[in-house]
């Protein structure tokens, strides 16, 4: 039987206060911090599962607990199959993580003697971590780097290091905890491009990933959980997620009218909104059609009351429009997080 | 899979080899570590000169020198390791590692061990050059015998403090400072353990320096009298070394267990 890369049941976490209380304690007390609830997940194997969510939002809470090193207060996940409480030992030879803007290794050794104290911790032989560290830091762009301290390294480099730390292990299932957080845009791209012919190499490696960049989500997964609050409020493929707050197709049309005149829409005819906004030379419209074809009517109709139309183009929606409708704010909205 | 004994083996060579390697990379720790603790013990072997003490007391001082080297390296190094390995994020790593925390302490213990063993053979060398003193063992089997297993149970309570220290928080560093100077005394680093008050010397002895110390000396200086005979006090290290050891483990366990409850122990800015 093929059982799920990961999978959560009604999974719940409080962080108690003060020291002595098990996180079991079923009742919350005032102060607690319920950092998890009720989540309901399932992973396929060789997915590339993506968790989008605002700062606090529960991410880090359940890649913890899906690495074993945060216990759940409620339900249960297993990874590979394997009970992330009770099966530890069993499990984490598979799996490995990376959190960006870790600063884990020593300063007092190399980029590629980091790596290989790290291989070591999962049993791998000399040879076979040596071949991997070249491998890996070519691939990010580290290699002319390998035999420079760590306490040497700017950031972004330093967070390369750790990035390589997590596959050097082929791990079964991959966590990445905001991999490019605080990245610039060539390293990220980098990053992104890497872990993609990775989960293509094999078909059985599983990757999930938090972010908080729309964008990478969005270009990068194969399903989406978005979460907020220690909920998880949709879990879909982008494109479902977007079809979901789009139910129409939509149009953006940039036009000049000498006239001055604007344009209206009998709504019988399946214009299902029209919304109009000024700039100092043009005006742009937005419409909403019952069917793409409906656009034909809608130029008429602007050509014949003396448009000229300098742009047409499809609004196709976002993650973060997604994330706006399903949460109410948008992801990096202070106060929300 | 690898066989877990060779993954205990690669992790305790693995997280030796920082410590190893940094001997060598930033050779200025010889000063702070060998020199500046020689000048300490050269102002009590003058004092024991002036007074014309027996020469065996400048040996006294001189080896307990040495000895005491471990004792700081088990408290700063071993003892605090897993506090620092937190505040460096290494620390969860580990514990996602399939390795156990055992063999990451015992690496950390061995690349302590073979520190200290430069620095206490430095303070000894010195010692000797300056002060013209003669080590003549009676026996170099039982010496080694003593020296290996007061290492051991120095290191075992290292290990076992590891754990402890992490849990106590913030109140580490207190709790350093509190075991450093008095186990000073209790360990009879300077002068005999022997002239301590009974009681007193009785409760040293749980203390594995005070005992390593005492037979080494016995050894060392033939005509010196211990507090025990060497046999006994060698037996009793040996115990308390596995008593030690296992109660690492125990600690580590419980750690581990406090850590994924709590969720805040293993992670940084605690």
């Amino acid at each position: 039987m093929t059982h799920a890369a990961i999978r959560t049941e009604n999974l719940g976490r409080t962080y108690r206060r003060g020291r002595a209380k098990s996180s079991k304690a079923r009742v919350a007390s005032p102060g607690d911090m319920i950092a998890l609830q009720d989540v309901n997940l399932e992973v396929r194997p060789g997915e590339l599962f993506g968790l989008l969510g605002p700062n606090g939002a529960g991410k880090t809470t359940l890649i913890k607990i899906l690495t074993t090193l945060l216990a759940p207060s409620t339900g249960n996940a297993w990874v590979n199959g394997l009970d992330v409480v009770t099966e530890t030992r069993a499990l984490r030879p598979q799996i490995n993580m990376v959190s960006g803007g870790e600063s884990c290794g020593y300063g007092v050794l190399t980029v590629s003697e980091n790596l290989w104290l790290f291989t070591q911790i999962y049993g791998m032989t000399d040879k076979l971590s040596r071949e991997r560290i070249d491998r890996m830091l070519t691939m990010v762009g580290l290699a002319e780097k390998a035999n420079t301290k760590v306490s040497h390294l700017s950031t972004g480099q330093r967070q390369k290091m750790n990035f390589c730390r997590g596959f050097l292990t082929d791990p079964l299932v991959l966590f990445l905890d905001e991999p490019t957080l605080g990245l610039d845009v060539n390293a990220a791209r980098v990053i992104r491009t890497f872990v993609r012919e990775w989960l293509a190499e094999q078909p059985d490696r599983t990757l999930l990933l938090t972010t908080h960049y729309m964008m990478e989500a969005d270009e990068l997964c194969d399903r989406v959980a978005i979460i907020d609050g220690g909920k998880v409020l949709a879990c879909d493929t982008p494109s479902a997620l977007k079809r979901r707050v789009q139910r129409y197709p939509m149009y953006e049309i940039t036009l000049t009218n000498p006239q001055g005149k604007r344009s209206n829409f009998d709504p019988s005819m399946g214009i299902h909104q029209a919304t109009w906004t000024a700039t100092a030379t043009e005006e742009i419209l937005q419409v909403a059609l019952e069917d793409a074809s409906l656009i034909g009517y809608v130029v008429q109709q602007l050509l014949g009351d003396g448009a000229r139309i300098l742009n047409l183009s499809k609004i196709e929606p976002t993650l973060e429009n997604v994330f706006v409708e399903l949460v109410g704010h948008g992801i990096t909205e202070k106060g929300n997080a | 899979m690898v066989h877990p004994v060779a993954l205990f083996l690669r992790t305790v060579r693995a997280r030796a080899y920082p410590r190893v390697i940094g001997m060598r990379r930033y050779p200025s720790w010889i000063v702070q570590e060998a020199v500046l603790p020689l000048l300490s013990i050269s102002a009590f072997a003058f004092v024991y000169r002036a007074m014309e003490a027996p020469e065996q007391y400048i040996g006294f001082v001189i080896l307990g020198g040495a000895m005491t080297a471990f004792w700081l390296n088990v408290l700063w190094s071993i003892g605090a390791q897993l506090y620092w390995e937190r505040d460096t994020g290494n620390l969860e790593m580990y514990i996602m590692a399939p390795t156990s925390m055992m063999a990451v302490l015992a690496g950390m213990a061995v690349g302590g061990m073979v520190l200290t063993l430069v620095r206490a053979s430095v303070i000894l060398l010195s010692g000797w050059l300056l002060f013209h003193i003669s080590f003549a063992p009676s026996s170099w089997w039982w010496l080694s015998g003593v020296f290996i297993v007061t290492l051991l149970a120095l290191y075992g309570l290292g290990m076992m403090f590891a754990s402890l220290f992490l849990i106590g928080g913030r109140a580490t560093w207190h709790m350093v400072n509190l075991l450093q100077e008095p186990v000073y005394l209790l360990s009879g680093m300077n002068f005999p353990i022997r002239i301590l008050p009974a009681i007193v010397s009785t409760f040293a002895a749980i203390i594995p320096l005070s005992l390593g110390m005492d037979a080494m000396r016995q050894l060392i200086f033939v005509d010196i009298e211990g507090l025990l005979p060497v046999r006994v006090e060698a037996a009793i290290l040996f115990i308390l070394s596995i008593v030690f050891i296992a109660l690492a483990q125990r600690c580590l366990i419980y750690l581990e267990r406090r850590a994924r409850e709590d969720g805040r122990l293993t992670v940084r800015w605690q």
